[in-house]
């Protein structure tokens, strides 16, 4: 499986593979509903199987998310519900990183408030966090309340200029 | 824990080994999911008891990745056993002598300084063998040490952050976390003891030596306690037996009320 994003159907892809894509775009995170599972970029792939049926492909975004479980069912329910016959599988390798999140998924984030994650790299354990902009009036006068905010993927920040808290999504 | 989905890793190939190294290999995957399980429940005893909201989720978040890498490892040691046993079956239905993680984790939290000082402790000495595990020659191991090094990196800053906090902070704090650490010492030696299982898996490339993990440890353990203004404690007496299902008395307890559902109900689905 390649180590990078995958957002959408490959050129030539049969009627199947695009009828399974779409429905899949459908298909919100339980917990950040704006994105779909494809901006999130846990749908790792979409293939036909030897026997002609759609292969969905998953990957969690942390190992304990609780929404892992329920993501898989909603996609198994928007597949049939699409009248596919489509096997649902799950895995963890290469791991999910925020650099999956797409361009669309970063600007649904923005929208609602939630600052999208900065680009990884390597970093060093200690270096201090960067600084972020307040979503909501923009000054860099922000600092970290909490490592762990709302969900596993989130940390919480607070502006010192407009005095609101804010989520942050964690760069992983 | 949810029912699991079928479950496919990339690259593996089934298991063609000797039955040594199979044995070896299972009892690996057991401490490793042991050890974070037992971790991980213990963070969850935090759940609405933490001293400010924005430590309980943390804490709690804390306990759903460790949670969450157990559920790993146990499957796939339930896989490598091959006798039909799942990662429930393994964490529910097994009693004392059987769980293999090291004493550490099963220690009571007492306070929230004793519980920052038995995380950061574990956090430095995960973070050094999961980063080389995503080198082993098993692509199960390497696959799964890959997703769970990213989240202990996150835990390790997060316990360091607050042993400096706490060391450098009143006379009170420091006192607390000072206890915590002699009191917690003598059972870090026991994450580097080698035995014939860890030999094995270190000569075909499966795993480190847990000898390996020892320098790195101390010199992460060194800045941060520096840093703390906190003393390392002499290297005394260390307790050992856990890897080996010899526990303290507190491991029971901790089960007890893990297990009270599925023993109360043995076939219960949610």
């Amino acid at each position: 499986m390649p180590d990078a994003g995958c957002w959408g159907p490959e050129p030539g892809a049969d009627a199947l593979l695009l009828t399974a894509w779409n429905a899949l775009a459908e298909v919100m995170d339980p917990e950040i509903p704006v994105l779909s599972v494809v901006d999130l970029g846990v749908v790792r792939s979409v293939a036909r199987e030897m026997d002609g049926r759609v292969a969905v492909t998953v990957t969690p975004t942390y190992s304990g998310c609780p929404a892992t479980g329920v993501i898989v069912l909603d996609v198994e329910t928007a597949l049939a519900r699409a009248g596919l016959d489509a096997v649902v599988r799950v895995v963890i390798a290469p791991p999910w990183t925020t650099d999956w999140i797409s361009e669309t998924g970063r600007a649904k984030l923005a929208e609602v408030g939630i600052v999208p994650p900065p680009a990884s790299g390597k970093r060093s354990l200690t270096a201090p966090e960067e600084s972020i902009a307040c979503p909501l009036c923009g000054s860099t006068d922000t600092a970290q309340i909490s490592r762990f905010g709302s969900t596993a993927c989130k940390a919480l920040h607070r502006c010192n200029a407009c005095l609101e808290p804010f989520d942050v999504f964690k760069c992983h | 824990m949810a029912p699991t989905k079928e479950q496919t890793r990339d690259g593996s190939e089934g298991h063609r080994m000797s039955n040594d190294t199979q044995q070896a290999l299972f009892g690996y995957a057991l401490r490793l999911g042991d050890t974070s399980l037992v971790l991980g429940h213990r963070l969850s005893e935090w759940c609405g008891h933490a001293p400010e909201l924005e430590e309980d989720i943390a804490l709690t978040n804390v306990a759903l990745d460790l949670v969450g890498h157990a559920r790993l490892w146990l499957a796939y040691a339930g896989e490598v056993e091959g006798k039909g046993r799942d990662e429930d079956r393994l964490a529910y239905r097994r009693d004392v002598f059987d769980y293999r993680n090291h004493l550490l984790v099963e220690q009571p939290n007492r306070d929230f300084g004793h519980t920052i000082v038995r995380q950061f402790l574990h956090d430095s000495w995960a973070v050094e063998l999961y980063d080389r595990l995503t080198a082993s020659t098993d692509a199960t191991l390497a696959g799964i040490a890959a997703k769970a090094v990213k989240e202990v990196r996150y835990h390790v800053r997060h316990s360091a952050d607050w042993l400096i906090r706490l060391g450098d902070g009143t006379a009170v704090s420091h006192a607390k976390v000072q206890d915590a650490l002699d009191r917690l010492w003598p059972y870090t030696g026991e994450m580097f003891e080698s035995d014939a299982a860890s030999a094995t898996l270190a000569a075909a490339g499966i795993a480190p030596d847990p000898v390996e993990l020892r320098a790195a440890w101390n010199a992460r353990i060194a800045d941060v306690l520096a840093e703390a203004t906190l003393s390392r404690p002499a290297d005394g007496w260390m307790q050992k037996g856990g890897l080996r299902g010899e526990h303290s008395e507190h491991l029971g307890f901790l089960l007890a009320e893990m297990q009270f559902l599925p023993r109360a109900y043995p076939d219960a689905t949610w």
